[in-house]
């Protein structure tokens, strides 16, 4: 046991250390950032989900605009009420009301409604069947079938029945991201309470949407005179509603001989009740 | 002075760190995607390569060499670099708190960079002396920092390129690296 083979080594380290550790102390003190203490407390109130919907990069980013920028605090769609009035109360403001919202598929045109260009047998993704000749229905405006909304959806909302893409309204958090991954842009997210749909997104005129799909809005426009409010107009052969002049009063779906407008109300109701 | 020329020149062109030698390819993928940052990233680099080897070079020599523990110089000089990074984390957390959150992850991560370590090592091992190490440093620094500058260039162009769907991200990045790379091989015939 010598001392420069054994102890000096141990020696020369633990001054190094010491040294190294105290100027990072000093520094660190002087360097200091005093950090808002509700910025981790908002970070907890919310899901941690990261999807992004309120239109910040993740969670704590959010948290950090809240106090810092002064953002509102409803914004967050996975968190809905809940997460809002928990911020509220760590900032000491009242909360605001945030709506609960839902993605909505624009597609009525199920197995049976719609009819095949041809048979794809390929890679089992809607962008591919999509780029192969605008995909296999003989709508090239619908949905394709072939589940890219269903692979991006982290709540397991969305399902595939009867050919088109249906959003499972209780679990959907209205996080936006089936909305990009459908190539035919398609699924929209709105508020559940404006329950009234144009489920087509078709812009075929009437004569090949009737080829096309049973349940396509052919552009006939009766919904459009039947409407009280003036909330629905037809643009490119496809009903389109208003939302700040409905009042989901439900005539255009009577008036609708298509089916192509529906309500989506009976599906709202599991919704309040399971998210209780 | 001829010395310092032929330092400048090997350690920026012909035997640049990133694209000659593999060192601290995770910084030149991972923070290149903006001018800003690259920037950031270089600058930050420059400076704990320089003061490590500041550091490093004396403990080494008047410390480690004399009592015969060379086999140390690794693990000392891992404890040197970990102090300048801590440093420069903390100082850009207060200083500039945009290009801190910038940096993100790969701020630390200079800790574990071997285009660092590999500066202070191979300062010694080539037998400079002290200013020629620490200036050995600063130009390899500054390579580093221009294949970065440039990187950055070549990615902000693939952003807005039409590659297909399955280039995107990484894959267009890795071949974009290899091009960039081949580029500075034309300066090892000098």
């Amino acid at each position: 046991m010598s001392f420069t083979t054994h102890i000096l080594p141990v020696l020369l380290f633990a001054i190094l250390g010491i040294l190294t550790g105290a100027l990072l102390t000093i520094i660190s003190k002087v360097f200091e950032v005093k950090v808002d203490e509700r910025i981790e407390q908002i970070s907890e109130a919310l899901p941690q989900a990261n999807c992004g919907a309120c239109g910040f990069a993740g969670c704590g980013d959010y948290a950090n605009a809240i106090v810092t920028k002064g953002v509102p605090t409803n914004l967050c769609k996975p968190g809905g009420a809940d997460a809002s009035t928990k911020i509220s109360e760590i900032m000491g403001t009242i909360a605001e009301e945030s709506t609960p919202e839902c993605a909505v598929v624009h597609c009525n045109g199920t197995c049976e409604a719609s009819s095949k260009k041809f048979d794809f047998i390929g890679v089992d993704s809607c962008v591919s069947a999509k780029r192969f000749y605008g995909g296999t229905g003989a709508c090239t405006y619908g949905c394709l079938g072939l589940g890219d909304c269903i692979k991006v959806c982290e709540y397991g909302a969305i399902s595939i029945v009867d050919g088109i893409a249906k959003v499972d309204k209780s679990k959907c958090v209205a996080c936006g991201k089936c909305t990009k991954a459908c190539p035919n842009g398609i699924i929209s997210i709105k508020k559940i309470s404006n329950h009234v749909d144009v489920l087509c997104s078709s812009h075929d005129n009437g004569k090949n949407t009737v080829t096309a799909c049973k349940n396509g809005c052919i552009g006939c426009k009766m919904c459009e005179k039947k409407c009280p409010n003036g909330a629905i107009t037809v643009e490119n052969f496809c009903a389109k509603i208003d939302y700040s002049k409905c009042t989901s009063c439900g005539e255009c779906i009577t008036a609708c001989k298509r089916g192509a407008i529906k309500s989506c109300l009976q599906l709202q109701n599991v919704t309040e009740t399971s998210k209780v | 002075m001829g010395t310092y020329i032929t330092i400048m020149l090997s350690a920026i062109l012909t035997d640049n760190y990133v694209l000659s030698k593999f060192m601290g390819i995770c910084p030149f993928l991972g923070v290149s995607k903006k001018l800003d940052s690259s920037v950031g990233m270089g600058v930050a680099v420059i400076f704990v390569m320089a003061c490590a080897t500041l550091i490093t070079y004396p403990i080494y020599t008047y410390l480690l060499l004399p009592n015969g523990l060379e086999y140390l110089r690794t693990m000392a000089f891992i404890l040197i670099i970990a102090l300048f990074v801590q440093l420069v984390e903390i100082i850009l957390k207060k200083v500039m708190p945009p290009l801190y959150s910038m940096l993100g992850v790969y701020l630390p991560l200079i800790t574990t960079n071997c285009a660092v370590l590999g500066v202070t090592l191979d300062n010694i091992d080539s037998g400079y002396t002290y200013m020629q190490s620490v200036f050995n440093a600063i130009c390899v620094g500054i390579g580093f920092t221009l294949v970065l500058i440039i990187f950055s260039g070549v990615r902000s162009k693939l952003e807005t390129a039409d590659i297909p769907e399955t280039f995107k991200g990484v894959p267009s990045t890795l071949v974009a690296g290899a091009i960039v790379s081949l580029s500075f091989m034309a300066f090892s015939g000098m």
